[in-house]
């Protein structure tokens, strides 16, 4: 079930209510293919000559490495590349900007193939090319290292002590006041602060307060990290592989092995979801390597296992709340401390964290403190919304206490604190535009909220915010010469965006949606843009398309106007025509197909490009309510009944935006019930694997209900705003507060797994 | 290394040869040897269900049976599921309720679902649910693939009607 709310005050330039196209449920251009088992995805491919490349990977989560014998595996028949650090170029110590999350691109390099030490189990140490996967396999056992086995650290906190292993002997604490003289763990030190702590807390009638933790969790895309690489003689390199971005693979190609951007062709694969994950470079600078040694075509595809321990995942956290409030609910001071786990290099999303923790609140007086701290661990990824919904269960697990407290509603509180257009946000600028109020709105009025309760059921509420993005974007529309269009972006599609792209073209063009096929072009065929991230394609990329088709149409009037011999100001362009708005020359219409197919009288072939940089993405509220019933006995949680309001500015393709919604939901359901990365006492995780890091399955979730709230973004053509990234951010403190109701406790470590439950019953 | 195996099967109607290592997964013949990439690869341990085809009837993971096991049986996959260019009700429906995002486990599922509907024609929720609860999917959240399979199972009851 899913309602749309609309706020017409506010609209879109181009929403003049009489949209044909944008808004509609139209069935995606990529359906077929993925329905068909056709579509391409990164191990798909395979070229003339491929080989199989393999990675050897560290069984020590610290360990320093003496020596890598290649001799023996390099000797096997059929091996026809090794590669190990060495074979890498030394990188500086430079930060690259790339989407959501700066990169160190020594760092960044040093993850894809160690060189001194291994940093975490599972870390890169050396990769073979052969003829065969068996053969791949041999090799691998036969590459001799010796190891310096060290200390490790796994746990944030520990990580953080004064004599813990240093992972990194030139790594000072950053942001201090004063530079540190000793190498630490603790990458850096971020702090937000606004007015005066102390006195409001001293303002408080009430102050509530407590700790909070969550488990690593992993991005879960079923689709293993994967490529095909080729490096021929003259160095001209092709890439196929499955990402976030071919320009971002591109980059980190060009950067890690030192090569022209230019020579490296990157084609997207489809993407078999990557929620951030896939937003940084693991195997493509390996089989590039590999098949600059080998001479031939290298393919390499992650297990399972390998994607658990060498790939993502997001930050294990722990946090402190302090929240003061006076008796009617207004809150007076907020002291929020989070520790995040970046892994083996710095690079945790605590910034983020910091900066959306109290984003959805007017707090006169707070201070949040952040930090970034390494582990020997698997470097974190991006994961949809980074840091936020880690932030937000700490926060909105203490509201839901603070609500308790107090004797107020819990939406009401957040309604009483909450920010509005005209409010300077905890993280800075000042909010325009936004659909908060609204959003809460939807759920309070939702015959969910009110619905009765059984007994062992509880129901929760909380709320999320995320920024979206904008960012350096390229598109281009291309008219064939029977007056179809063609759609092209660089941006990979990863829950439906070609829809997306056609159908705001189709809607300037005025061409009904079949007429107009998006594609996802390589890196040679469509200028720069950004990566698929910080919820940015629709609108960034999607103005990108608008103003390519517009320009179209400005550029077909002008055919127009020639074709009929009247001047441009007298041709309209109204539902795919040009029309003479001088009825008196009884002038006929012109359709696109008939300009199509005169082009070569008025010009040449219509086309167009535009690149621009996409600013004032308007941010997302969430506001999620959550049913559970917790069985006594067992302590399992079972979700009951779920509703997710967001303001989405405007649903382009409504299905995909609840599909966002939903999928978030679902990611976030796991997140807070089932998900975490266990590490045995010698730091390696020992459930890498489906079966043991237990994602959502279909009987684990009730159907989804969503509320699409449409407070319009005035800076897209359309009014959208991003929508991907908002659904994660409150499901993890929804589902707590939700079990809160339902035991009577409060639970304050994720995952809600049933054997804590059973102890906090136990526990009386 | 050992020397790879001769085996003869049909493959969504077809009869077909190819030869494998005795230690290779009917999936990895699927792709690599007949080049249906379909099914995919997302476990390797029969967890996640992105490579389930149809044995002599039976709803498999591909990745857990070998492809010598294949000698002789029939196999069904994606590539099959449609009748020359017509798709079936629940590829139709899987694309009209938008129920795929990455459409990497849609293959999968479809399979799984087809199988589904093959025994129980008129499942409920719950029980579809069960049904495909060995298909992980982590975009959708599964409401509209549950949708879209009860609404296929409705229109396939027509159709029978």
């Amino acid at each position: 079930m899913s309602d749309v709310l609309e706020r017409p005050a506010s609209s879109a330039p181009l929403d003049d209510g009489r949209l044909k196209i944008v808004g509609t449920r139209p069935i995606r251009p990529d359906g077929v293919d993925k329905v068909t088992g056709r579509a391409l995805y990164g191990a798909d491919l395979a070229m003339p000559g491929m080989l199989v490349g393999k990675v050897l990977r560290s069984p020590h989560p610290h360990a320093r490495i003496v020596s890598i014998d290649t001799r023996k595996a390099r000797a096997l028949p059929g091996v026809k590349a090794i590669i190990t650090g060495a074979d890498f170029p030394e990188l500086a110590d430079e930060e690259y900007e790339a989407g959501e999350s700066a990169s160190n691109l020594r760092d960044l390099a040093l993850n894809v193939m160690a060189r001194d030490k291994a940093l975490y189990n599972g870390h890169a140490l050396a990769a073979v090319a052969a003829t065969s996967s068996a053969v791949a396999d041999e090799a691998l056992s036969l590459i001799e290292v010796v190891y310096e086995v060290l200390p490790h650290v796994v746990a944030v906190e520990a990580a953080m002590a004064d004599d813990a292993p240093v992972l990194h002997d030139k790594l000072f604490t950053g942001g201090l006041k004063e530079k540190p003289t000793k190498a630490s763990n603790i990458a850096k030190r971020n702090e937000i602060k606004r007015g005066d702590l102390a006195a409001g807390f001293a303002e408080a009638d009430v102050i509530f307060e407590s700790r909070y933790d969550t488990a690593a969790t992993h991005q879960g895309y079923i689709e293993p990290h994967a490529c095909v690489a080729s490096m021929a003689s003259d160095g001209q390199c092709q890439v196929w592989s499955s990402s976030q971005g071919q320009f971002m693979i591109r980059t980190y190609c060009a950067k890690v092995l030192d090569i022209d951007a230019s020579s490296i062709r990157v084609t997207p694969a489809e993407i078999g979801g990557g929620f951030g994950g896939k937003t940084t470079v693991y195997l493509e600078p390996l089989a590039l390597a590999l098949s600059r040694q080998s001479g031939a075509p290298v393919k390499m595809v992650m297990t399972r296992d390998e994607v658990f321990r060498a790939s993502g995942p997001t930050s294990a956290s722990v946090m402190t709340v302090r929240l003061g409030a006076k008796a009617d609910g207004t809150l007076t001071a907020a002291d929020v401390e989070l520790k995040f786990q970046a892994g083996a290099f710095p690079g945790s999303p605590v910034g983020a964290a910091s900066m959306t923790a109290l984003a959805c609140y007017d707090i006169p007086n707070f201070s949040i403190v952040g930090y970034d701290v390494v582990t020997n661990t698997p470097k974190v990824a991006a994961y949809r919304a980074p840091g936020a919904p880690i932030s937000a269960f700490g926060v909105e697990s203490a509201m839901d206490d603070l609500a308790l407290t107090l004797g107020m509603d819990p939406i009401a509180l957040r309604e009483k604190n909450a920010v509005h257009d005209g409010t300077k946000a905890s993280y800075g600028p000042t909010f325009r535009n936004i659909g908060y109020a609204e959003t809460l709105e939807a759920i309070r009025s939702h015959p969910h909220y009110s619905a009765p309760l059984g007994p062992n059921q509880g129901r929760g509420v909380a709320v999320g915010f995320w920024f979206n993005v904008g960012g350096e974007s390229t598109a281009a529309v291309n008219i064939a010469e029977d007056g179809t269009a063609m759609v092209i972006t660089g941006n990979p599609d990863i829950g439906g965006s070609r829809a997306s792209m056609a159908m705001m073209a189709a809607e300037v063009l005025g061409l009904p949606i079949e007429k107009v096929r998006p594609i996802v072009a390589d890196t040679a065929s469509i200028g720069f843009s950004m990566l698929t991230g910080g919820s940015r394609t629709t609108f960034a990329v999607g103005m990108a398309v608008t103003q390519a088709a517009q320009k179209i149409v400005e550029d077909l009037k002008r055919r127009a106007a020639l074709l009929m011999d009247v001047s441009v100001d007298q041709v309209d362009w109204i539902y795919g025509a040009a029309v003479c708005t001088d009825v008196s020359k009884g002038k006929a219409d012109l359709s696109l197909a008939d300009l199509a197919a005169k082009s070569g009288q008025t010009g040449g072939p219509i086309g167009s490009q535009i690149s621009l940089n996409a600013q004032g993405a308007g941010p997302g509220f969430g506001v999620h309510v959550c049913d559970v019933e917790v069985d006594p006995e067992t302590g399992h949680v079972t979700i009951l009944r779920y509703t997710a309001a967001q303001d989405v500015g405007k649903a382009i393709h409504p299905s995909y935006v609840e599909g966002q919604i939903q999928g978030g939901v679902a990611q976030g359901v796991g997140w807070a019930l089932n998900e975490e990365y266990v590490f045995d006492t010698g730091g390696v995780m020992e459930n890498a694997g489906f079966l043991d890091y237990r994602v959502p399955v279909a009987s684990d979730l009730p159907m989804i209900d969503t509320v699409m709230v449409e407070v319009a973004n005035p800076r897209h053509p359309f009014g959208a705003k991003g929508v991907g990234e908002v659904p994660i951010v409150p499901p993890l403190a929804a589902v707590a507060n939700a079990v809160r109701g339902a035991i009577g406790k409060r639970m304050t470590s994720l995952p809600l797994s049933p054997p804590k439950i059973r102890a906090a019953i136990d526990a009386g | 290394m050992s020397k790879r195996t001769q085996v003869s099967a049909v493959v969504n109607g077809d009869p077909v040869d190819f030869l494998t290592d005795p230690g290779a997964t009917l999936l990895d013949a699927l792709r690599d040897e007949l080049g249906l990439t379909g099914s995919k690869e997302g476990c390797g341990s029969g967890d996640c269900g992105a490579c389930s085809v149809i044995l002599d009837g039976r709803l498999v993971c591909s990745c857990l049976v070998l492809a010598v096991e294949a000698e002789g049986r029939r196999v069904e996959t994606i590539e099959g599921m449609a009748e020359g260019g017509r798709l079936h009700i629940l590829q139709q429906k899987f694309l009209e309720h938008a129920a795929l995002q990455c459409g990497f486990c849609t293959p999968g599922i479809l399979v799984a679902a087809k199988a589904l509907l093959e025994v129980n024609p008129d499942p409920t929720e719950s029980e579809t649910r069960y049904w495909l609860a060995g298909n992980l999917c982590r975009c959708t959240g599964y409401d509209k693939i549950i949708r879209a399979v009860m609404d296929a199972a409705a229109e396939l009851r027509q159709v029978r009607v």
